[in-house]
């Protein structure tokens, strides 16, 4: 459906986006990660033909961006980031004109506008103009405005930024909704959110690409590796060290607080694996007591966090 | 075209929404109608000549204020994105906007018939020039509207959008009046350039093919320079 193939895109100098390429299949909801400033917004834009992209190609529907804008921008949605909308102007007329210019007919132009008020939950600010609306309004408006002519491909960029708890959930619901039939391409800095509601998440940091993997799989791969936290009474650290250190699978381990007789560590793991049990096999043979023992799975933020660590 | 007449449509509406547009032509008609029948009952005739011969200064200054806003507005608030986003070409909405402000500038004019139709129960009015000059009129407005919209272009702000165009339709009416400190050689190029002869021809009844070329010439290239200005703005 869409394939990017090493996108670049320079502002003077500066690089926003750096040689980057990728594939969504037909009915994907695909997030896009990364910090600011790491070319969200510009790969976007170049997407959905309002930038140019200074190399690299773009084909959505085997049809280049560059060579038939028309095309491309008829079979596609695209919500700009914070939804910049006519401020004068009513919703109901915003919405009547949005439809006209993408040529709906007549005859299911009223309905089509009454189902969209339905699913953005519009009807109560129809007649007010979209200056006084407040963020979460506006972004549904846009919202509205990008599935006006029911596009076979939705951009969203950052689609629940500015708004609160219950309609990030509302707008996560439609997204599913949609997404069922459509192809969804996302941007967020939310992590649970790409976590909630993408098949597949790519990460960009500085232009390039850091991570482009299923859902699960990213998330799998960073569980493989888990941290053991631990609590002993009566050990020190070096006994402690050499001892956890001999179990294939543990990397290192890390010194935590030492308080009297306790003596707090982490211990590092590599492989899927819990290796709780074979902890708990050796320091049973010890006089030492046991008073924490935990593993915490490494999530997506972390991941996320390693990739696009400055330096 | 389909796509032109919905973003005239659109901006011609938004026009009359807000008090801009109500302001605009009173003060155009304010300004008009002062110094026209200020001095209208001096001169003793019934024409219009000291309505059009003023008309080129009053143009300079409140087309720019009727076209300041109609790109750098959307440049500001960032609703360029959403409209260049829609299937939609740079041409057309460069030209949707340069049609909306000519038909503004046709709606500015109507009233300027009373101007017409009052003096020809004075005294017997020549309707020749009357209806030349409505027609150069409405041609160097779209001629000013086309620069207007070029300034409006260059900046997000409207009024950096204004001045500039201020400026440059008030160089074109100008230019042919400055002739005495321009190198000889260039006389002919610069004497043509000037809007004010142009339109005084429209204004005596004279219809001429290189007025008429002129005033389309300005639009165009005004108009282009809009869409490579848009088209370059990465």
């Amino acid at each position: 459906m869409i394939h990017v193939e090493n996108l670049t895109k320079y502002y003077h100098q500066f690089c926003a986006v750096d040689q980057i390429s990728f594939d969504v299949p037909k009915g994907e909801i695909l997030g896009l990660l990364g910090p600011n400033g790491a070319g969200k917004t510009t790969t976007m834009r170049m997407m959905t033909g309002f930038l140019a992209p200074s190399s690299g190609e773009i084909l959505i529907k085997n049809l280049s961006i560059t060579e038939n804008p028309l095309e491309v921008k008829k079979i596609m949605g695209y919500l700009p980031e914070s939804a910049p909308l006519y401020h004068d102007m009513l919703v109901f007329d915003y919405l009547h004109y949005v439809a006209d210019i993408r040529e709906l007919q007549p005859s299911v132009k009223p309905g089509r506008i009454r189902d969209l008020a339905d699913l953005c939950a519009l009807n109560d600010v129809m007649h007010k103009t979209i200056g006084e609306l407040s963020k979460g309004y506006k972004q549904r408006v846009g919202l509205a405005h990008a599935m006006m002519s029911d596009p076979e491909i939705l951009v969203l960029d950052e689609p629940t930024s500015g708004l609160d708890p219950n309609q990030i959930i509302e707008i996560r619901e439609i997204i599913k909704k949609i997404g069922k039939e459509k192809t969804i391409f996302l941007s967020t800095h939310i992590l649970t959110e790409a976590e909630a509601t993408c098949d597949r998440i790519i990460i960009i940091h500085k232009g390039r690409i850091a991570a482009d993997d299923r859902t699960e799989k990213l998330i799998q791969t960073a569980g493989n590796k888990s941290v053991i936290n631990l609590c002993v009474q009566g050990a020190t650290f070096e006994e402690v060290n050499t001892l956890i250190t001999g179990i294939p699978g543990i990397s290192r381990t890390e010194k935590g607080e030492e308080g009297g007789q306790t003596l707090k560590l982490k211990a590092f793991c590599d492989v899927a694996e819990d290796l709780r049990p074979a902890i708990y096999e050796k320091i049973k043979a010890t006089p030492w007591l046991l008073l924490e023992f935990v593993r915490e799975t490494r999530s997506l933020e972390t991941i996320f966090r390693d990739l696009t660590k400055e330096n | 075209m389909h796509r032109i007449l919905q973003i005239f449509k659109k901006e011609f509406k938004s026009y009359f929404i807000s008090p801009v547009a109500y302001i605009v032509i009173s003060i155009f008609l304010l300004v008009t109608g002062w110094f026209f029948f200020s001095s209208f009952f001096l001169y003793n005739q019934a024409s219009l000549r000291g309505f059009f011969s003023l008309l080129p200064f009053t143009f300079s200054f409140v087309i720019p204020a009727v076209t300041m806003r109609l790109i750098s507005e959307e440049l500001n608030v960032g609703s360029y994105e959403t409209l260049l986003t829609l299937p939609v070409l740079t041409l057309d909405v460069v030209l949707g906007k340069f049609f909306a402000a000519v038909g503004f500038v046709a709606v500015m004019l109507v009233p300027t018939l009373f101007y017409s139709v009052s003096i020809s129960f004075l005294g017997d009015l020549d309707w020749g020039p009357v209806v030349g000059g409505t027609l150069g009129a409405l041609l160097m407005g779209a001629a000013f509207s086309a620069v207007g919209i070029f300034a409006s272009s260059l900046t997000r702000n409207q009024i950096i959008a204004y001045i500039v165009g201020l400026a440059i339709c008030f160089a074109l009416t100008l230019i042919d009046k400055m002739l005495f400190f321009l190198p000889s050689r260039a006389l002919a190029f610069f004497q043509y350039m000037g809007a004010d002869a142009h339109f005084q021809n429209f204004a005596k009844g004279v219809l001429d093919s290189r007025d008429i070329l002129y005033f389309l010439s300005v639009c165009f290239i005004a108009l282009y320079g809009t869409s490579l200005t848009l088209q370059e703005r990465d």
